[in-house]
């Protein structure tokens, strides 16, 4: 077991928190650098793929994992920055300025959801992002001029920094850059007192409140900063889709969405990475499901939806902290090895929380 | 006269998002959880009045009790072995829990029924009834009727039978329900059997105009804005809620000229939207119910 021993205020904010992370993260990026030697084009692809699925994801966990407002519309915000970046694009825009507009739009559109539904909480507002979920699609859709509608709109792939879009290698740096960045980027929004703030407002509002967080302030920033990565997430998923279709961003994706955050791990941005790389190899997973299942069953299209909402229902009710917290549970195991006691995770009963007054 | 025939059309079809909305009503004033899987069961309760009445070749009134019966067990079961589980988590985690269950009712659905459209016959198919000018088919009459007996089916269950005010008694408040001797775990579970109940009626009702297949759990999406706008906590305000509703969406189908184009199947949402941003306790909702920030 390691014992951090703190001299320093600064130390407890620090990004690494000792040597051995410094080594194993510096160590995991080389690692993914140096990937393009050894695989192949499909693999590379499907990489580009979870890495766009983890910014997401960093995008939704800022929102529901660490601010505790849940999104079941967050398709949209993918929607929203997936059509800006065509649209711009399209227009002659050069890569390197549409991703800053991009960026920028998706953070005012969820200022604009996030301000007028400040008020709700709870269920309330998985309700209302629900509708909003639709309501986005829809205009997805009828609003040709400038998605397309129906016929859907292709994604131009200019060069950018010499290279094409279409060499998936180029892809891939692309999209392992603009992970590590947005990774960054969301450490040191957590770590700064908005973060901070945050937290407090998901573990007490009225502690918050008290502490001096302006709630309807913070919570409208957290909406505007998720769907920035979300954003970001759909003009790097726009690349990667390369024809934009409305009904790409349906609620099944918005709940895909919650469902990589929740597999991963609630609360950490660890588990962005693990839930992304569940959810990117899901389909792959059921394809070989299929193949031991016997042919009248394996065949069916129901089965998706079926093993998405059993893995679901799963995790929820037997391991709340996701992939990332089975992880911290078996390093917590080697560590204290042999003294380990399953009562350090134990699961407190507690009752339910009221909202009535 | 069109106006009139409109909201008749209107009142029948948000009779059917009233009756899912009670159902969301009646668990959330309970348990304080919302069942996102309510559309999904009543999918359900529609498959299975299919097996018993097309396939089987049931008589329509013998099937229909019989799906009521099978679906409320189910519910019993549902809330008993399920989601009694994570009683006390974030709210998240049961939006989270119903969602899944409702992904897998639907993948069931479509694996052991399959994915074509089905229907029924029922003594209603087709028929149609005058009155001074205006059409009334019998399967709108059926669903409002069936809803109106209903209603007051459960009024007088709430108001008269034994288990009725226990279960009120345990919504109002668990703790003190529990040292009067009610079974609270049993009366949720019986609460959610009655809310299934209750889906699977609208799911019967539905069927001989939507037809059946996996796409009608869609309904309860659009039940969220009855529930919402009567006030989340108020069965009466579930049904008019839904009748509103109902209404709202069959005049913007008709007028969508004068509208925006497509805000027929917008217009649910776009009223859940507005009852949340300008008056989020509802039409019929006790002024304690929704928590301030």
């Amino acid at each position: 077991m390691r014992f951090i021993f703190k001299t320093k205020y600064s130390q407890d904010i620090n990004i690494a928190k000792h040597n051995g992370d410094r080594f194993w993260y510096s160590l995991l990026i080389l690692i993914m650098a140096a990937l393009p030697l050894v695989l192949d084009d499909f693999y590379l692809g499907e990489i580009s793929y979870i890495c766009i699925l983890s910014i997401a994801g960093i995008g939704l966990m800022i929102l529901s994992g660490y601010t505790g407002l849940a999104s079941l519309g967050h398709a949209a915000f993918l929607g929203v920055g997936a059509y800006t970046h065509a649209f711009l694009l399209t227009n002659g825009i050069p890569f390197y300025a549409s991703i800053p507009i991009v960026i920028v739009v998706s953070f005012l559109v969820g200022a604009a959801i996030g301000i007028p539904i400040l008020r709700l909480t709870g269920m309330y507002l998985a309700i209302a992002t629900l509708a909003l979920g639709f309501i986005a699609e829809h205009v997805f859709i009828k609003w040709e001029h400038f998605t397309g509608g129906n016929r859907g709109l292709p994604v131009p792939q200019p060069e950018f920094l010499g290279m094409s879009f279409y060499d998936s290698v180029f892809f891939y740096y692309v999209c392992l850059v603009f992970l590590i960045a947005a990774m960054f980027a969301a450490i040191n929004i957590l770590r700064s007192p908005t973060g901070r703030a945050f937290v407090a407002i998901r573990d007490s509002e009225i502690a918050a409140q008290s502490l001096g967080v302006n709630l309807g302030l913070y919570k409208a920033l957290s909406f505007a900063i998720s769907g920035a990565f979300t954003g970001l997430a759909g003009a790097l998923l726009a690349h990667y889709i390369g024809y934009l279709a409305p009904d790409i961003f349906n609620i099944f994706l918005s709940l895909t969405l919650l469902l990589l955050i929740v597999v991963g791990g609630m609360g950490s941005l660890h588990g962005t990475v693990f839930g992304a790389i569940f959810v990117g190899f899901l389909p792959q997973l059921i394809a070989i499901c299929r193949d031991y299942l016997p042919s009248s069953i394996g065949s069916q299209p129901g089965l998706e939806p079926m093993l998405f909402g059993i893995i679901l229902v799963f995790f929820i009710l037997y391991e709340p902290l996701g992939i990332y917290g089975r992880w911290i549970k078996i390093k917590l195991f080697f560590e204290l090895f042999p003294t380990y006691k399953r009562q350090t995770f134990k699961k407190q009963k507690v009752f339910t929380k009221s909202d009535r007054v | 006269m069109q106006l009139i025939q409109l909201i008749i059309d209107g009142v029948a079809s948000g009779c059917i998002y009233g009756l899912v909305a009670l159902g969301f009503v009646l668990i959330y004033k309970a348990t304080e959880t919302i069942n996102f899987a309510q559309g999904d069961i009543l999918m359900l309760g529609a498959f299975v009045a299919y097996s018993l009445i097309g396939i089987l070749g049931m008589d329509y009134l013998t099937g229909f009790a019989l799906t009521i019966l099978i679906i409320a067990v189910f519910g019993f079961f549902l809330d008993a072995v399920v989601v009694r589980q994570i009683i006390g988590q974030p709210a998240f985690a049961t939006v989270m829990l119903t969602i899944g269950l409702g992904f897998i009712f639907r993948g069931f659905a479509s694996i052991y029924w399959g994915t074509d459209i089905f229907s029924f016959s029922t003594p209603f198919s087709g028929k149609i009834t005058e009155f001074n000018g205006l059409i009334i088919s019998y399967v709108n009459l059926s669903i409002i009727v069936g809803t109106a007996v209903l209603m007051s089916a459960l009024y007088f269950f709430f108001t008269f039978s034994k288990i009725g005010v226990a279960m009120r008694a345990s919504s109002e408040n668990q703790l003190a329900a529990y040292y009067m001797g009610i079974p609270v775990k049993f009366i949720f579970s019986l609460i959610w059997s009655i809310s299934a109940g209750v889906a699977a009626v609208a799911g019967v009702l539905l069927a001989p105009i939507t037809l059946v297949d996996t796409s009608i759990s869609l309904i309860g999406l659009k039940a969220f804005a009855a529930a919402v706008l009567g006030g989340f906590g108020s069965i009466p305000g579930a049904i008019v809620g839904g009748i509103i509703i109902g209404i709202v969406e069959q005049l913007c189908g008709t007028y969508e000229n004068y509208l925006f184009e497509g805000v027929r199947e917008i217009s649910a949402y776009l009223v859940l939207i507005l009852t949340l941003i300008i008056y989020p306790r509802g039409l019929f909702s006790d002024k304690a119910e929704v928590k301030k920030v």
